[in-house]
């Protein structure tokens, strides 16, 4: 199927209502129980409708709403986008010493992210040779190996098979050095981010990366060591939506002055400015950025305090003085303009395909997956620099909280904006296309954060991943 | 109070009246005769599901309110642009095995089990389990919620989704 089509060439947007009738129930999914649906029966495959239209003529970009509810398109995307791209599986300093260990989910695979007894951080398929069960069944802890309960199969923590009740039942052939847990094809890492491929060919983590790296840089840059860390405690929650949604929520600028009015009340009731130039949907005027390779970010003056050298009152007064030795730290390392790009902007950072680091309030760290085509497991952790004393690493934590997460004062109005679209998604037939089409008129050096133009660099990279070579050529 | 500072231990049956009373209060939305129950420096926290036990300064929490952010939380709340709980959700709150004992610093330790329902339209009924780890003062004359510690039994919020209204 060809993927970005040239919009006067689809006759989807003259007449949606023609395709409508050949699409199943295949996305009947949205916001219940029932999410498993009939698998097997969607003949989405058949309809020639595209996913992504683009017509920079006309100034339109549009995504068709079955991304967002077929099962056929999730299967597709297992195979083509987690299968195919640098999936996040950990942070460095969550398995600091040999022998930490972290089990989770990544790309559906259970692994095992963790530190061998010589210091190598492996990324092993938490499935015994054997017979399948899990080798390890703890969240988190340090080992010096893993064991199956179900036939006593035992591991070392570089995944070699260390012992087998019995060995002597598998005869002399037997080679046990071909029976180690398996490891993630490929795990390398960026500035402490590990990621794995599970396509053993894929083009390196750095090059891939491409201009993402500058921005991880910028967060990491925080730290005088260049070290942050993954803090404690995790927020594992569910969203009834398409995990998709949670990519262009991420780095959507646009919807902060509707969906986030309480957040902008408690801001301002705390004596922060939140005055608007006039014209202007925020307090400051930033940019959305296409970092290749489906990366992006949006850019942004600071308005809202950082805990990295930017006070507001929110924070107290007795925070003044330090922030500004964190600030004066800065300065004296990076010099003025690389300190004031640290502290003094924001920024959201989408790596493709679903891998948020948002450096605002706080710094969060968010990964998402599809467990249906209308519901997604998200995990956020809060990051910081690994030399904070008790006092910076609580105020970090308080200022996050003023924003992210599911408790705090803004995450729960995105996930219900979220929800609330992809329940309007039930209506994928009739209404067929979401419009990301926001500054297509202007330059690429125009495009403000508030803007949709780094949006379509995420779907553009989507569509040429789902839907074939020639994506991403722009007539 | 006596004379030693220690606090006098209130009955089971004066605490259960607080939390029933709380319990009412929360269920029926009257979220500033809710902040009525708690002390002028009152904090309400909701530890994460993966370290129930840590402290919120140096642990990333679902909530970590000091009595500022709890006052405004409860301005979010009563504003219709609190999308996440527009329109307000029912919810149904039960207390149980309510425990009693005395706390450091002179507070009195109150426990109890907690089950919330939490309704929203289209058939969305969510439950919350968890134990209450409340700490209690009297000020004024009345017995008053000091600390107020709701966790979560589940391992991960999951389909529980967000802690948008009070737990």
């Amino acid at each position: 199927m060809m993927a970005i089509r040239h919009l006067a060439n689809c006759p989807a947007t003259q007449q949606c209502a023609i395709y409508s009738p050949r699409h199943s129930d295949g996305g009947k999914i949205q916001g219940s129980s029932s999410v498993q649906s009939d698998t097997g029966q969607s003949n989405t495959r058949q309809s020639n409708t595209p996913l992504v239209v683009e017509s920079p003529q006309d100034h339109k970009f549009l995504v068709n709403r079955r991304s967002f509810v077929s099962d056929e398109v999730l299967r597709d995307e297992v195979e083509k986008v987690f299968g195919s791209q640098w999936i996040y599986a950990g942070h460095d300093s969550e398995v600091r010493n040999p022998g930490d260990y972290r089990t989770r989910d990544i790309a559906g695979r259970p692994v095992i992210f963790c530190r061998d007894g010589k210091g190598q951080v492996r990324a092993l398929i938490n499935t015994c040779r054997h017979r399948g069960a899990k080798v390890c069944r703890e969240r988190e802890g340090n080992t010096r190996g893993f064991y199956c309960f179900y036939h006593g199969w035992t591991y070392n923590t570089d995944g070699s098979l260390r012992g087998v009740p019995g060995e002597d039942g598998y005869g002399p052939d037997w080679d046990k050095s071909q029976y180690g847990l398996a490891h993630a094809p490929r795990l390398e890492s960026y500035r402490d981010f590990w990621f794995v491929n599970f396509d053993p060919h894929a083009q390196d983590l750095h090059d891939w990366l491409a201009d993402a790296k500058n921005y991880i840089d910028l967060v990491v840059e925080q730290s005088p060591s260049g070290k942050m860390e993954l803090i404690s405690g995790t927020q594992e929650y569910e969203i009834r939506a398409n995990w998709k949604l949670l990519v262009e929520n991420s780095v959507d600028d646009y919807h902060l002055l509707s969906t986030h009015i309480t957040w902008m009340n408690y801001m301002s009731n705390s004596g922060v400015n939140m005055k608007r130039p006039k014209g202007d949907l925020l307090p400051s005027r930033g940019k959305g950025i296409d970092l290749g390779n489906g990366h992006l970010c949006i850019d942004n003056p600071n308005y809202r305090g950082r805990p990295v050298a930017a006070w507001i009152s929110v924070y107290g007064e007795e925070a003044k003085a330090d922030i500004d030795n964190i600030r004066a730290e800065l300065a004296d390392r990076l010099g003025e303009a690389r300190a004031a790009r640290v502290a003094d902007t924001n920024r959201n950072l989408s790596i493709f395909p679903n891998l948020v680091i948002n450096d605002g309030s706080s710094v969060t760290v968010r990964n998402f997956w599809p467990v249906a085509p209308g519901r997604m497991k998200v995990t956020a952790w809060a990051l910081g620099p690994v030399e904070e004393n008790e006092e910076q690493r609580a105020r970090r934590l308080h200022a996050f909280l003023t924003f992210y997460g599911p408790g705090g004062f803004a995450t729960p109005d995105d996930v219900a904006a979220l929800e609330s679209a992809q329940e309007g998604y039930a209506s994928w037939r009739e209404v067929e296309w979401n419009d990301i089409s926001r500054g297509m008129h202007k330059d690429a050096a125009d495009q403000l954060d508030t803007d949709e133009a780094h949006i379509r660099v995420f779907w553009r990279r989507w569509s040429q991943l789902m839907e074939g070579a020639g994506a991403g050529a722009r007539p | 109070m006596n004379e030693a500072g220690l606090q006098t231990l209130p009955s089971r049956a004066d605490v259960e009246d607080l939390l029933i009373r709380e319990a009412e209060l929360l269920d029926n939305w009257e979220l500033d005769a809710w902040l009525d129950l708690l002390t002028d420096d009152a904090t309400y926290y909701v530890p994460p599901t993966d370290k129930p036990d840590a402290s919120h300064a140096d642990t990333l929490f679902i909530v970590a309110d000091d009595i500022i952010r709890l006052r405004e939380r409860v301005l979010r709340l009563k504003d219709p642009n609190c999308h996440a709980e527009y329109p307000p959700s029912r919810t149904r709150r039960f207390i149980a095995n309510v425990r009693v004992r005395p706390a450091e610093g002179g507070l009195i330790d109150a426990r109890a089990n907690f089950v919330v329902y939490r309704n929203r339209r289209g058939g969305d009924t969510r439950m919350f389990t968890g134990e209450y780890r409340n700490k209690l003062t009297h000020a004024g004359g009345k017995l008053k919620i000091a600390e107020r510690r709701a966790v979560l039994d589940a391992e991960e919020l999951g389909s529980m989704g967000a802690v948008s209204f009070i737990l």
